[in-house]
């Protein structure tokens, strides 16, 4: 895969822009960009406010997200489950 | 892999929760089935047609789990075990109802670097913002966190691909670490974080839809 850092630097560009930011914000968040390249998303962040916004947006989709409630077991299935548990216990 | 499991350390209260198990602690085995339901609900599905064929599954998983805590030794999480049994079952099921699996749609993560995070329309020729986002900072916290924009985030992990559903699931939804849902999942790292980064990008632009339209 040719990765957007390898585009960017074939482009001989030092720095990030707009477009290319978006792509490597999961990346920067999950902390996997090398020291350099995490500079310089944060020297465009620094200064670009509508990145800075983007950025935002991102965070607070995951913690929308992580109020999320879940789907879980039907009723049915849960009893159906501890009758099997119990009948695990009696053997 | 194994490198992973050399160095595996096991979670805390694990052994305590092995051991309630194994001595047929009803309430403790009800806790685990209400905490790790949904996400294997989740794993299921990705597997096999319905919901109700998923639900079989999860049964017949903790079916698995009761027959085999004995003989689980403890080299990976109790977590990670018990998933890997849910995916085996799942393949199986989902093999057998003629189902291609999901992860061979994963080998295209590299063929769809063509899809973008952002409307590329949104952007200017020199690759900066033409259409900027707007400042949600601005909007108030009842609309923005409120019921009804959680639901929007809802919907909008619903329509995923399956794969990127359950990433982002684990991952956000259920707060897992990366290393547990590449485990579980069968994913390479950066497979993962290109699902995740799918993921969280399409509810962003559905949330932005909500947030920002001109009416509501």
């Amino acid at each position: 895969m040719t990765s957007i850092w390898q585009r960017i630097r074939g482009g001989g560009q030092p720095g990030l822009t707009c477009v290319e930011l978006v792509e490597l914000v999961t990346d920067y968040l999950e902390g996997v960009l090398s020291p350099s390249d995490r500079d310089r998303f944060e020297r465009h962040v620094g200064a670009c406010e509508n990145c800075t916004r983007y950025v935002e947006e991102m965070r607070t989709t995951i913690a929308l997200v992580g109020r999320i409630e879940e789907d879980a077991l039907s009723e049915e299935a849960k009893s159906e489950l501890l009758e099997a548990f119990r009948g695990w216990v009696r053997e | 892999m194994d490198d992973a499991a050399d160095t595996f350390v096991e979670p805390e209260g694990q052994a305590e929760l092995v051991a309630a198990l194994r001595a047929r602690d009803e309430a403790a085995f009800v806790a685990l089935v209400d905490e790790l339901g949904p996400s294997m609900l989740r794993v299921a599905r990705m597997y096999v047609s319905t919901r109700a064929v998923a639900e079989d599954v999860v049964q017949e998983t903790w079916l698995a789990v009761l027959t085999g805590i004995d003989r689980f030794e403890g080299r990976s999480s109790l977590r990670t075990w018990i998933f890997r049994i849910l995916a085996n079952r799942a393949k199986t099921r989902g093999e057998r109802e003629g189902r291609s699996l999901p992860f061979s749609s994963v080998g295209d993560v590299d063929g769809e670097s063509h899809e973008r995070s952002v409307d590329p329309g949104r952007f200017l020729a020199d690759g900066h913002w033409g259409s900027p986002p707007g400042d949600w900072s601005e909007l108030p916290e009842a609309r923005l966190l409120g019921k009804e924009t959680i639901e929007v985030a809802h919907r909008a992990i619903e329509a995923l691909p399956e794969t990127q559903r359950a990433v982002i699931t684990m991952r956000d939804v259920e707060g897992w670490s990366s290393e547990e849902v590449r485990n579980v999942l069968g994913l390479s790292e950066s497979n993962q974080r290109v699902l995740l980064h799918r993921a969280r990008s399409k509810v962003r632009r559905a949330l932005e839809a909500h947030l920002e339209g001109d009416t509501s």
